[in-house]
């Protein structure tokens, strides 16, 4: 069997021919890479999104999902509607403070890694409705985001650049230092509670201070 | 920005601006309509007054049931359209505001009545559930963000916000966290310029605000107290009136369901709670809110201008026919009336989108029936090409924030014009044929909503529902006929009325609507033409309008029904009263109604033919 002259495409950097770990006959068959490079490449085309709306953004992304700007072939498109099955929440559209403890449960309760989207001006910081009484002043308050998504709403073009960023984000991860890999990693965020007034469960010292009179 | 930028004023002008508003409008008293004079004959001059502006003030609120009932039975206005509430702080009393109408047509008849501030929330007012049922959830509105207690209510709950939320938000003397000033534009933001985040304003560096010796440690209030309460005690015999509910068969354990907030048939952030037995629905409740972003009350503090952008967020599928109910609002307090161009432009804008709302909504319709996208992928195919047109034409794909007091933001070039002679010629036609043809006729399409749904004119009528529900069950009540605005007296289109009442009825006057809606855009795509191009504003561009002391209700025939808007100015740059009345809000109350007796798969399907926009339900 001849042996193969040139290496293939991006494994430049393995002499595979000359490794002794690889028969001779699989010369030609044999694609080495890193763990980290194939772990993202996996992971970056197969993102399930959660099937979950909050307001005018859905709107969007429902459009961006469909036959025209066709989330599909970036290998997004399988949005599943339970928590469960679901690595990526697109938080589209306002968050208010009644919606606020469901959001943060719907994210406890997904699978690590997660990732989130804070999709359009509301999520991002509360956007023109950030001065109502209701409105939580973006979702970063309470979930770690990882990409952000100006606009009101981002059209389909901006969503899917948020898209490719939030690949770009997870082709730099190693699955070394990736947090849910390593012990105490697990991010669980308090659900806050509905009282007089939105409660971070995180600040209820500071807040029994805080109003003492 | 295509407006006009106005100078900065001086110090001085801005002193003297105030010192202008400072002084007290000149109220004036309703002039009597025929139906008012014959209400005032029958009660006396003691109880019914004319009320500042517009309609009639009741002046001893435990009569209003009398009124009411006088009104209901003896003057006929069947709906009860309205309902809400006014602040009026400086003179301690909270005005309720209805507007009550005909389903025949004409003006709503508005009456008024007042409860002084301190007895709201503990003597209250009578409510008018018994009479108009449809009042059930804008009543409990005005408990929610007024603090209005109504005695008889049968579930006088909070409903945009939760049991335990501190004070009643909409009060003149409630602020919010990141309060900062009544009215915009803010002193510190301009002129000044020296703007800071919110947070840092703040004590809490962020939107909360706590009552003096608040432990969260200890709080212990459920925020859905109250929510199961009627729902776990015996379940009636029988349903509401028109579904009679009755289990012959196996006897099962009844079981509550919560379906959503956050679940893909709820159209939004709805939350549904079931009681089950078996499959059958037995009672049903909402729970709404979870998209309340306080659009009434930041409306309160924005510039007249500056809410056309928010209108556009109501109701987020269809911007244009919201911008036109508020800015026909405003043009009726301003008393200007738009150019003609600007006038055809509006009737084209809107009429594209009730065709694309309504391919929206019947695409999701399907998704509801479990054809799940496949069908709605087409729909959504023939809706990018009005946001493609929005998009070149308004500058956005869904916030279009186009129309202006007096006219619109943008003129049309003719090859516009002609893409959109396309569309309403040959494409949309079309594709309406073609929708049809996959599915009036389908039969598992007409085995799951042919009889599903169920809600009778009389019904439908007392529950103020408005828009295609209520034209599928037999009345031909659409505002463009029954109380026209804009340029609508002037074409030649039919009001599609289906007499079904049921799921399917509700899809086929939709294709209807969509086809009569291409007859509009015909006409007025080659009316339009006879129109100066580049005449779309009327009078002066401004940012700042300052909008003489009045009250108004305007109200406008969205895709979802009628989209009413009242607005009280006290002559200043900002209003000081803003209400909007949805349809999607108050056509969920008769959801109950239609569901209760129908599979739990049904109610997805019910829920899916009211087409309701969270954005709206919400506000």
């Amino acid at each position: 069997m001849a042996e193969a002259e040139t290496n293939l495409p991006g494994t430049s950097a393995v002499e595979i021919k000359n490794d002794p770990r690889v028969p001779a006959e699989l010369n030609n068959n044999v694609f080495i890479t890193t763990l980290d490079k194939i772990y993202n490449w996996g992971r970056k085309r197969s993102m399930w999104p959660m099937l979950f709306g909050l307001a005018c953004c859905a709107i969007e992304m429902i459009c961006t999902a469909a036959a025209r700007f066709d989330l599909a072939r970036f290998g997004w498109e399988l949005m599943r509607p339970s928590p469960r099955q679901a690595d990526l929440m697109i938080v589209s559209g306002t968050v208010t403070k009644k919606m606020l403890p469901q959001i943060v449960r719907l994210y406890n309760q997904m699978p690590q890694p997660r990732y989130v989207i804070a999709m359009g001006a509301c999520a991002t910081g509360g956007g023109p409705f950030k001065e109502g009484y209701n409105v939580v002043s973006g979702i970063d308050k309470f979930l770690p985001v990882d990409v952000y998504i100006p606009g009101c709403p981002p059209r389909p073009e901006a969503l899917m650049h948020g898209f490719i960023k939030l690949q770009e984000k997870i082709e730099k991860q190693s699955i070394r230092t990736v947090p849910w890999y390593q012990p105490g990693g697990d991010d669980v965020v308090p659900v806050p509670m509905l009282g007089p007034d939105v409660v971070d469960l995180r600040r209820t010292a500071e807040i029994a201070e805080k109003t003492r009179a | 920005m295509a407006e006009a930028t106005t100078t900065v004023p001086p110090a001085a002008k801005t002193a003297a601006r105030a010192e202008k508003a400072e002084k007290k409008p000149v109220v004036t008293l309703a002039t009597l309509t025929p139906e008012m004079a014959s209400l005032q004959q029958h009660f006396g001059a003691d109880l019914i007054q004319p009320a500042p502006y517009e309609g009639v003030l009741i002046t001893d609120p435990a009569r209003l049931t009398e009124v009411t009932n006088f009104l209901h039975d003896e003057l006929h206005l069947e709906s009860l359209t309205s309902a809400t509430a006014v602040d009026f702080i400086k003179e301690g009393y909270i005005e309720l505001v209805y507007h009550a109408q005909h389903i025949t047509g004409g003006a709503p008849l508005c009456f008024k009545t007042r409860v002084s501030r301190k007895d709201a929330d503990t003597v209250g007012l009578p409510s008018l559930t018994p009479i108009y049922p449809g009042v059930e959830f804008q009543e409990r509105e005005i408990y929610d963000l007024y603090g209005v207690r109504f005695n008889g209510h049968p579930d006088l709950r909070r409903i945009l916000l939760w049991e335990g939320f501190n004070g009643y938000p909409m009060r003149k003397d409630w602020h919010e966290a990141y309060y900062a000033q009544d009215t915009k534009p803010y002193d510190t933001r301009w002129p000044a310029g020296n703007h800071k985040l919110d947070e840092e304003r703040v004590p809490w560096a962020d939107n909360v605000n706590y009552p003096p010796n608040f432990n969260p440690a200890e709080y212990t209030r459920n925020p859905d107290e109250g929510l199961y309460d009627t729902m776990y005690k015996e379940a009636p015999e029988q349903g509401p009136t028109d579904t009679p509910y009755q289990n012959t068969g196996i006897k099962t354990d009844e079981l509550i369901v919560n379906m959503g907030p956050q679940h893909p048939s709820t159209h939004g952030v709805l939350r549904m709670v079931v009681k089950l037995d078996g499959e059958t629905i037995t009672d049903l409740k909402l729970v709404l809110g979870y998209l309340h972003r306080n659009h009434e009350k930041i409306a309160e503090r924005n510039t007249w201008l500056h809410n056309i952008p928010y209108t556009d967020r109501l109701d987020y599928i269809t911007g244009m026919p919201n911008e036109l109910g508020y800015v026909l609002g405003v043009e009726k307090l301003l008393k200007i009336k738009p150019t003609e161009r600007a006038d055809y432009l509006r009737v084209i804008m809107c009429e594209l989108t009730r065709v694309a709302s309504h391919f929206w909504s019947i695409g999701f319709l399907l998704n509801d029936l479990g054809a799940f996208y496949t069908p709605a992928l087409y729909f959504i195919t023939e809706r990018e090409f009005v946001m493609d047109l929005f998009d070149e034409i308004t500058g956005s794909r869904m916030m279009n924030n186009y129309m202006r007091f007096g006219g619109v933001a943008r003129d049309v070039t003719p090859e516009q014009l002609d893409k959109i002679r396309v569309l309403v010629n040959e494409r949309f036609p079309r594709a309406i044929d073609e929708m049809e043809r996959l599915l009036s006729d389908n039969e598992i399409v007409r085995m799951r909503t042919i009889g599903v749904g169920y809600l009778s004119a009389e019904r439908c009528v007392a529950y103020s529902v408005t828009g295609p529900v209520l034209r599928a069950s037999g009345v031909p009540y659409d505002l463009r006929r029954a109380d026209p605005y804009s340029l609508y007296d002037r074409f030649d289109f039919d009001v599609p009325v289906l007499y079904g009442g049921d799921v399917y009825d509700r899809y086929r006057v939709r294709v209807l609507e969509m086809r009569q809606s291409l007859r509009i855009l015909e006409q007025a795509l080659a009316q339009i033409e006879q129109t100066k191009v580049g005449d779309i504003q009327a009078g002066k561009k401004a940012y700042i309008h300052r909008v003489p002391a009045g009250e108004v209700y305007s109200r406008v025939e969205t895709p979802k029904g009628e989209l009413g808007f009242y607005m009280i100015s006290d002559g200043g740059q900002n209003a000081y009263r803003y209400h909007v009345r949805s349809a999607s809000f108050i056509n969920l109350g008769a959801l109950k109604e239609m569901t209760v007796g129908m599979k739990v798969a049904d109610a997805v399907v019910i829920l899916g033919s009211l087409d309701i926009v969270l954005g709206e339900v919400d506000r």
